[in-house]
């Protein structure tokens, strides 16, 4: 029997999930929960956040996310990917940055809109 | 003269001026300092907002999205870059904009949004010198998320609130060594969630019942010393850790922001160290309402969207309907175990079917009870398994109930043996 506290949700039920009984989760308050124990002990995954550059925005960074959780161990490989981006704005909320992120199965999207900012020549930058 | 005016444009504000605006006002107007709506939100990139809301996981700049969408869709008006300086008891509404001016508007009734802001280092007077290095959480959050900087490359950090704990792992990600993660209670103060994914995932040790007790470095953190604390979070000396790092993030607790209610001569409460509010966040102050974190520190902001869309409706009935028979009054209590309740004030007589009560405990307790009594009287009784500081609670009562207490009611929890 491992104990597990979910973070599938804020929520942070206290799970308990039995190996020798085929991975049955109790604790858990929604079917989410039972999913996440499961995987967590067989293959575990999480969404990956971050930031990529973006040139003529109101900021030069563009929020990003992986649209499902990938494979723990990919984690690191798939920040190095984003190391490599520079967009130009504007961008739309839920565009594709990265197709299939490093053979991951997600795709990184924008989770931000950044509309194309005409910077006046009298205005500093910020 | 404005309807309203909601003073800040982060998650409470958005979702007060939408629910004002669905409750029939039309001359609604946003004032927010900042140089675009959503407030903190935009600075949270990572995931787990609106599963409450919006039945999915979204990230900050998401969620803070959607409402400034819903937001684009009504006729409220927005000044961006624009501060207020005063709000009188009269709902004279002092502000100054970049492209505005000094302007004084006039409100039939107000919305307080302010949120909160952090506690710094002079707030906890940690001791040692004074180099370049450390920084609050949220402002590292904000240059790491927003800005493209990185503030340091080994870091320690002070406090396990939920800000700390994203950072240490957001810090990771970006290439940083997080070496510690310190707390001076013997408890977390984020959500359990959080420990799992940003520290177990990435090994960073957390060290409960300890703190800092020195900062050494000339011009730049060099080092920063950690001890343990006895159980009066005093020291013990001999327990000293010395940490090579040139970062200190301190995530220590946030304070809502109410320079402008106190000035308006609004009664707060020191346990909240928000306005007194009933039930329908309506403060001291009649046509004057809060929500969201200036009125008391939430974890979640889908609670914050919850409770703002009620100080909004609640606006919008009292623009259109005027303050009403205020009736019967209880006052809410603390009774053991609990730190503080939100609302303090309940008239039942305005309560529809329902009324939500928000609270948080002083320990972590397992199998409890939470115990809601007037005078000798138990009026509800309500279970949990889990309770911790770190994690506010929520219950309901329905009006059939409050109609059985009389002058104060008492929240308290008490451990059940199994």
């Amino acid at each position: 029997m491992k104990e597990l506290i979910c973070i599938v949700c804020p929520q942070g039920c206290h799970l308990k999930v039995d190996e020798e009984n085929g991975c049955a989760v109790t604790g858990n308050s929604c079917p989410r929960g039972a999913e996440y124990g499961k995987m967590e002990l067989t293959h575990p995954t999480r969404v990956v956040t971050s930031t990529v550059r973006c040139e003529g925005g109101l900021y030069p960074r563009c929020p990003v996310k992986t649209d499902r959780a990938i494979p723990k161990e990919k984690m690191f490989e798939v920040m190095r990917a984003l190391e490599d981006i520079t967009l130009t704005a504007p961008v739309q909320v839920g565009q594709i940055i990265i197709e299939n992120v490093c053979g991951a199965g997600a795709n990184v999207v924008a989770t931000r809109e950044l509309l194309f900012l005409e910077r006046k020549s009298d205005q500093k930058e910020l | 003269m404005y309807d309203l005016i909601v003073i800040g444009g982060g998650p409470a504000g958005l979702a007060a001026a939408c629910a004002a605006w669905e409750g029939g006002l039309r001359s609604i107007l946003i004032v927010e300092r900042d140089k675009e709506l959503g407030g903190i939100l935009n600075q949270c990139i990572h995931n787990g907002f609106g599963l409450h809301h919006f039945k999915e996981e979204l990230t900050g700049p998401e969620y803070a999205g959607r409402f400034v969408k819903l937001l684009g869709e009504t006729g409220v008006e927005v000044r961006l870059d624009t501060m207020v300086l005063e709000v009188t008891g009269d709902r004279q509404v002092h502000m100054v904009g970049k492209s505005t001016g000094y302007r004084v508007e006039e409100a039939k009734s107000i919305v307080l949004a302010m949120g909160c802001r952090e506690r710094t280092r002079g707030a906890i007077a940690i001791p040692g010198a004074r180099p370049a290095g450390v920084f609050t959480a949220g402002a590292a959050q904000r240059y790491v998320n927003m800005e493209g900087w990185m503030p340091g490359k080994r870091v320690v950090i002070l406090g396990s609130g939920d800000i700390g704990l994203i950072m240490a792992r957001r810090m990771t990600l970006e290439g940083a060594k997080v070496l510690a993660c310190v707390e001076v209670m013997p408890y977390s103060g984020g959500l359990n969630r959080n420990i799992v994914q940003c520290l177990h995932d990435y090994g960073i040790p957390l060290y409960l019942s300890h703190t800092v007790t020195d900062i050494r470095g000339k011009n730049r953190v060099e080092q920063v010393v950690v001890s343990q604390v006895d159980e009066n979070r005093n020291p013990i000396p001999g327990t000293e850790m010395v940490f090579d790092c040139d970062t200190l993030l301190l995530s220590v607790g946030l304070i809502p922001e109410n320079e402008l209610t106190r000035q308006a001569g609004i009664e707060i409460d020191r346990r909240t160290n928000g306005a007194v509010v009933y039930e329908n966040m309506e403060t001291s102050l009649p046509g004057v309402f809060a929500c969201g974190n200036v009125c008391h520190v939430h974890d979640l902001v889908d609670f914050v969207t919850a409770e703002s869309q009620r100080a909004g409706a609640a606006a919008a009935d009292y623009v259109r309907n005027g303050a009403g028979e205020s009736g019967r009054l209880l006052e809410v209590k603390n009774g053991d175990g609990v730190t503080y309740t939100v609302p303090q004030r309940i008239r039942p007589d305005r309560v529809e079917k329902l009324c939500g009560l928000f609270f948080r405990v002083n320990r972590v307790c397992k199998d409890s009870e939470i115990l809601v009594t007037s005078g000798e009287t138990q009026i509800a009784r309500f279970k949990r398994e889990h309770l911790a500081p770190g994690e506010m609670e929520h219950i309901t009562l329905p009006r059939a109930l409050l109609d059985k207490a009389s002058g104060t009611i008492t929240v308290s929890i008490r451990e059940v043996a199994k």
